[in-house]
């Protein structure tokens, strides 16, 4: 097992890192672009679609770069670094999972290749109110044939639901299984109520009544499988960007004990702090081994099954480590943590947020709970 | 980044697996399998065992039967040892003193001392922590004094691992009192069959006789004995601390021994039913063993370790996470075991398992793993002052 970038990986790493690091140099700059619609930069974006970061994973025949998941894991972890809004898993990794999976050579080009350019920007809509984080959608169905269906129900919440330009949609199929299709702005019988999210993003609640819907690939057919991989590569991105938001989390806090003052000293004298200070980073190493080795399952491994447990093994991990590290972080601040103006309560927001996305920690360690009996050791090289 | 051993990597492993599970002699493995305490002699049989197929001291220079591995194969070898229940070579003689000499001493001591060293001909013990000089070892007050060429020393030392089976102890001792702390210390070895050497046992809250007390009373040591120079023992101690530290995550023993607990629980229940249908058991069993799954991948991460005298920062947290998980293992043994855990002294009449009935003593047992090499929360401060530059 082999932890190391190459050169490529490298420079990719410090240009997003530059970039975004420009783009968000201060709360303050992150705060006035998330407050006004739609919650994110349109013209950083558009930087990241020109660096080629948008379309990493997919094909060049696509309009991508024929990158792999470690890439888009670097993309993700320095999102998190400075808990950059733009919505890159979503976008890049979920929906881009899905279509690369699914969809016909049309669709492929036009999905894929406008969110490599940068010039479209669809959202999954998947999640739904009452199914929590189950896979299986029950309050959209689908119905029709051949090339004509319609979607009804709800989906609720869509990240950048109400921005999107394009909207893929889990639902029910008649004969059973999940479909998976695509949903025009303007298609009618849809609507949509956007809002803002406990973390400064947005979603939307979005409705469809007999809503014109076009089947990403061929129609009618369980997409199941597909659907459980997109999620399980989304979990993983999502996980390096907690990642990035953890590290970021951890150095901006021993950094305040090392110069705030208080009984005319500086808070690193008191070891009751220290000692806290040295458990987030004993977490934040044994959760970055875990979220790589992750990675590098979804890189290196064609199992299926295999991928799907190492995602929840992450994502497992990472609930329990930036719980820790979100609230010592805000702790360890004391009362300058509470406050919107300053960086560290943002990161503990974001953290929350990402934790609930596609699963929590107890969600996914029941899952494993049900199988931690069939076998004995464990192989982490899944031999 | 890569997921998969490369070819040559996964035939290194094959063969290390073959050589472990052939090899070594089944009663020892048993025994280890069994979480029993080793005879002196099994220790010494299986040490040997390895040192003959040259897969004693892998981490050693390879003019002294090291070999030129690299730190990915180091762990692997480190991780099939314990998953095929071999005892690990006897960490005082290939993990601690061996370095040192190795690194540290003449080419005479070397010549003297390594190659039975490696052989286990030569019983190590360790003579550091003192009862006034625990975590703050540098405290200690064990002092020689030099009479012609030969140094005197007297003090006494404790916690001294099987110091019951050692043939030879290396001590710190003082040898400049005028000194600071930690500048006054040297490292010198000491026969433990000279005379006024005494050792006392002590016995511990599992019941066994594990570590000893040493007393010396004006013993007499050749001059030649100082490893490496008078009054840089400190800097050899801190050397041998960071090796000790990387070795003391046993992460292959801790899966081994989760693998064993789970086992075991399949049949626990009431009536011979399975605990994991209690899903509260089924989760903390999960989730016990993705952290073990994190510390593993991590050792994994960081296997590049001591160089140049000094230890990978990392290796704290291989300490401190590894003692802790090594210990919650032992813990679920116990909480398996349910009543069955007071019947340590069941033996054989008794219906109750083996492993129901080692399942106390060893837990109390490996409290310990976070008091020594530097307990954790002298990991912590090293973790704050030296990783995070938090420095009160």
């Amino acid at each position: 097992m082999d932890f190391v970038y190459d050169s490529e990986q490298e420079a990719l790493k410090g240009a997003v890192a530059g970039l975004l690091g420009k783009a968000y140099d201060s709360t303050e700059t992150r705060r006035e672009v998330a407050k006004s619609d739609p919650g994110w930069s349109e013209s950083t974006w558009q930087q990241l679609a020109e660096m080629g970061a948008l379309g990493l994973p997919f094909a060049e025949a696509d309009g991508g770069f024929g990158a792999g998941p470690v890439e888009v894991a670097i993309v993700a972890e320095e999102i998190g670094h400075v808990i950059a809004p733009e919505p890159y898993v979503e976008t890049v990794v979920l929906t881009g999972s899905l279509v690369q999976a699914l969809g016909t050579d049309e669709q492929r080009a036009e999905i894929l290749g406008g969110i490599a350019d940068g010039s479209l920007i669809p959202a999954v809509a998947h999640t739904e109110v009452a199914g929590r984080y189950a896979e299986r959608p029950t309050a959209v169905t689908a119905s029709g044939s051949e090339d004509a269906w319609t979607l009804t129900g709800v989906k609720e919440p869509v990240i950048t639901g109400e921005r999107a330009d394009l909207l893929i949609v889990t639902a029910a199929l008649p004969t059973g299984g999940t479909g998976v299709f695509a949903v025009r702005p303007d298609a009618s019988g849809l609507s949509r109520h956007g809002y803002r999210t406990a973390d400064g993003g947005r979603a939307a609640k979005v409705t469809f009544a007999d809503t014109p819907a076009t089947p990403l690939g061929e129609a009618g057919t369980d997409a199941s499988d597909a659907v459980a991989l997109a999620v399980a590569k989304a979990q993983i991105a999502y996980c390096h960007e907690a990642l990035g938001a953890m590290e970021s989390a951890v150095k901006i806090t021993v950094e305040y004990l090392k110069t705030r003052k208080q009984f005319g000293v500086p808070l690193m004298t008191f070891q009751a702090l220290t000692f806290r200070a040295a458990d987030l980073y004993v977490q934040l190493e044994l959760t970055r081994s875990i979220v790589m080795w992750a990675t590098l399952v979804l890189a290196d491994s064609e199992d299926r099954d295999f991928q799907i447990e190492a995602a929840r093994r992450a994502k497992l991990k990472v609930s329990k480590a930036s719980r820790h590290i979100g609230q010592e972080a805000i702790q360890l601040h004391g009362g300058i943590g509470m406050t919107a103006e300053y960086s560290i309560g943002h990161y503990t927001g974001r953290l929350t947020v990402i934790d609930h996305l596609l699963g929590d920690g107890a969600f996914h360690l029941n899952e494993l709970a049900t199988s931690v009996a069939d076998h004995a050791e464990y192989d982490p090289f899944g031999e | 980044m890569k997921l998969r051993l490369s070819e040559e990597d996964a035939a290194f492993r094959e063969e290390l697996r073959e050589f472990f599970t052939t090899k070594v002699p089944q009663h020892i493995r048993d025994t280890v399998a069994a979480r029993r305490e080793l005879s002196k002699e099994q220790f010494v049989e299986a040490q040997q065992v390895l040192n003959a197929a040259g897969l004693a001291v892998p981490g050693w220079p390879v003019e002294w039967g090291g070999k030129d591995w690299t730190p990915l194969q180091r762990h692997l070898w480190h991780e099939e040892l314990q998953l095929a229940n071999v005892p690990m070579p006897l960490a005082f003689n290939t993990g601690m003193i061996g370095p040192v000499l190795a690194n540290f001493a003449s080419q005479e001591l070397k010549e003297k001392f390594l190659p039975k060293t490696a052989n286990l001909d030569i019983w190590w013990s360790q003579g550091f922590s003192e009862p006034d000089a625990g975590s703050d070892l540098a405290s200690l007050k064990t002092k020689a004094v030099l009479e012609g060429d030969e140094w005197i020393v007297n003090g006494q030392k404790t916690w001294t691992t099987l110091g019951q089976y050692g043939d030879w102890i290396f001590t710190l001792v003082r040898t400049d009192p005028e000194a600071k702390k930690q500048a006054g210390i040297s490292m010198l070895l000491i026969d433990m069959r000279s005379e006024g050497v005494t050792v006392r046992p002590i016995e511990l809250i599992d019941g066994g006789h594990e570590v000893n007390e040493v007393f010396f009373d004006n013993v007499r040591v050749p001059a030649e004995n100082l490893v490496g120079e008078v009054n840089k023992g400190w800097d050899y101690a801190k050397f041998l601390l960071g090796n000790e530290r990387v070795g003391v995550a046993p992460v292959g023993a801790t899966k081994r021994n989760l693998a064993a607990a789970k086992e075991v629980a399949k049949t626990a229940g009431p009536g011979g039913s399975s605990l994991f249908d209690d899903p509260v058991f089924a989760a903390r069993v999960a989730d016990l063993e993705n952290e073990i799954l994190a510390l593993e991948l991590t050792a994994m991460r960081v296997v590049a370790n001591s160089s140049d005298g000094k230890p990978h920062p990392a290796s704290s947290v291989m300490k401190l996470r590894g003692s802790e998980l090594q210990q919650a293992v032992t813990e679920l043994f116990v909480d398996i075991a349910g009543p069955s855990v007071i019947a340590s002294g069941g033996g054989e009449e008794s219906d109750i398992e083996d492993w129901a009935q080692v399942s106390a003593p060893v837990y109390l047992n490996l409290r310990k793993a976070s008091i020594y090499g530097g307990s954790n929360e002298v990991q912590r401060q090293i973790i704050a002052g030296t990783i995070l530059g938090l420095r009160g």
